[in-house]
């Protein structure tokens, strides 16, 4: 229901409550909105976003046992430590399975219909991202490459999967 | 500690699009019935929980809301949340909550009112349960979206067709359509499936379950209650096993079966003494979690109802309707009799209830040999699943 309709019942009626257009139930229209942004920390992996300004994937592994982590995680449940290192990963892989977003959440409404895809890296992390080009010419163990850009229409940095 | 729990009364609302209700108005559809089945009134209830995912609808403190509503202050109570295994977590509660001594009578509630927001709301919010950052916030997933990944990679690695897929929601449309209270009481055909409109590649509109109000409710007791108060009609539940998967779907290894759920299946098995190669042989029908298509199909094999892959030949011929192998979703399942999120798993547990007293409505009961009934109830994508095995004697017999 739009809010102009919303207002016009206020002035009129002095109550937001309308008809639920196919089943005629009285409605009483929320004149409370919330909007939700959330703040996310990104301090412990600030080397990971500081890595997609030059380009690079990066990985966390533990110095300890050697774990890698994609996404990055700073602390190792293996060995109970947080003595990490930061890696990049050469960023090839083997596309394991995709999905085309046709219905989209509002927030993604300024995007035509994409394609996510899961690719296992060589390294032996898996990635999930969007995958460029025709869904339709992928085939099981598609090779692909992860490529660092602005994506188009938003322009933060963000990686996204190639075919190769 | 008590011995055995049993539900001793079951109610369930009409599932669906209901403006005609509020949410409390909606809670007490589900739970007047549990009362009168079970013969009891709000004061002989010594606990209550409220399973509930929330966010999309106005009220957060339900189970105050329904003490307020159905006289159940000063009781204890808690809202639990599991995504889509909210209710499950609900009936988990209220077992442990009385094999532990504290409480005799539990009740048990499960409630969604979906479309208290508009649908791109809810296709927004739902996006969300999964992990935030490193699947939503950048990549747009949608909940189709990510069991749409299962699906493709069942198609890769077995060969199966979207068509395959089509068959799972004619089987469960064609039973939402003896179901009074399901949201869809419309039989289909694969056509109806393949003509509908994408959602989520491979999956189309007729793959997914739909958004739906509704609320479920059982009431839950003890042994010495149930011999106490003389309760004839009741089901008991032998085990529940419980299993989490990851946040991230790329942290996981394989997209055909959800680690979770084989986890829980072989917990509720071992727990129930079910020969876990075997299971169907101990069991008169299920109900699992297709919330779209394909995962119905990953849960024949999740639960070793068949060998992996084989869940495809299933459906292809017709062992999960009532005269084959074992009936599953023969309410409708989720795709057609409705998902209200938190009360799916209660909903869930009100079907087995009825099934296995011989409740259930004309050419949608089954054949009640074995007296045992499983429900599989995931949240999220694996993220929670719930396996939950009842009975009509206080084990499994054979």
């Amino acid at each position: 229901m739009s809010d102009v309709k919303i207002e016009e019942k206020i002035k009129e009626a002095g109550l937001p409550i309308l008809e639920d257009e196919k089943t005629g139930a009285q409605q009483w229209f929320d004149v409370r909105e919330l909007r939700l942004k959330y703040i996310i920390s990104v301090e412990k992996t600030k080397q990971f976003f500081e890595g997609l300004k030059q380009g690079k994937l990066l990985a966390t592994k533990c110095k300890n046992c050697g774990r890698i982590f994609f996404p990055p995680q700073v602390d190792c449940p293996s060995c109970l430590r947080s003595d990490i290192e930061w890696i990049e990963l050469k960023g090839e892989g083997t596309i394991e399975t995709l999905t085309v977003i046709f219905v989209k959440p509002p927030s993604f409404n300024h995007f035509d219909p994409y394609t996510v895809a899961i690719a296992r890296l060589d390294e032996g992390p898996r990635i999930l991202a969007w995958l460029r080009g025709d869904p339709k010419k992928i085939k099981p163990n598609q090779r692909v490459k992860v490529k660092v850009s602005r994506r188009e229409k938003e322009e933060y940095l963000i990686y996204e999967l190639i075919p190769v | 500690m008590s011995e055995k729990v049993a539900i001793v009364g079951a109610g369930h609302s009409k599932f669906g699009t209901r403006r005609d209700v509020n949410i409390p108005e909606l809670c007490w559809e589900s739970m007047r019935p549990a009362f009168e089945s079970a013969n009891l009134e709000p004061k002989d209830i010594d606990f209550f929980v409220v399973g509930n995912a929330g966010i999309w609808s106005s009220e957060a403190a339900i189970p105050s809301l329904m003490a307020e509503y159905a006289d159940l202050a000063p009781k204890g109570s808690m809202r639990v949340e599991a995504a889509c295994a909210s209710g499950s977590a609900a009936i988990k509660v209220g077992y442990s909550t009385i094999i532990s001594g504290e409480a005799d009578i539990v009740l048990a509630l499960g409630i969604e009112k979906m479309q208290e927001s508009p649908n791109p709301n809810v296709i927004e919010l739902i996006g969300r349960f999964g992990s935030y950052f490193w699947e939503f916030e950048n990549f747009g997933l949608t909940f189709p979206g990510y069991y749409a990944m299962y699906g493709t990679s069942y198609m890769f690695k077995y060969g199966a067709k979207e068509e395959d897929f089509a068959l799972v929601a004619v089987k469960n449309h064609y039973y939402g359509a003896k179901n009074p209270l399901a949201q869809f009481q419309k039989e289909i055909d694969v056509e109806t499936v393949m003509k509908s409109p994408y959602i989520a590649w491979p999956f189309k509109l007729f793959d997914c379950s739909p958004i739906t109000d509704g609320s479920a409710c059982v009431i839950l007791a003890s042994e010495s209650k149930v011999k106490e108060l003389g309760i004839d009609e009741k089901v008991w539940i032998i085990s529940q096993g419980v299993g989490t998967g990851t946040a991230n779907l790329s942290r996981r290894e394989d997209f055909t079966t959800l680690p979770s759920a084989r986890y829980a299946a072989e917990m509720a098995y071992k727990r129930a003494k079910i020969d876990l190669d075997n299971p169907v042989k101990y069991l008169d029908g299920a109900n699992v979690h297709d919330c779209f298509t394909a995962p119905e199909i990953i849960a024949y094999e999740d639960l070793r109802f068949c060998k992996r892959g084989e869940g495809v030949e299933w459906i292809r011929e017709q062992q999960t309707y009532i005269g084959g192998k074992i009936p599953v979703n023969i309410d409708g399942g989720l795709k057609a009799k409705g998902h209200p999120i938190g009360a799916t798993g209660v909903s869930m547990a009100v079907e087995a209830y009825k099934q296995l007293l011989q409740k259930a409505e004309k050419g949608r009961q089954a054949d009640i040999n074995k007296g045992v009934w499983l429900t599989h109830n995931v949240g999220g994508t694996g993220h929670f699943t719930y396996v939950t095995i009842y009975s009509l004697s206080k084990g499994v017999v054979i």
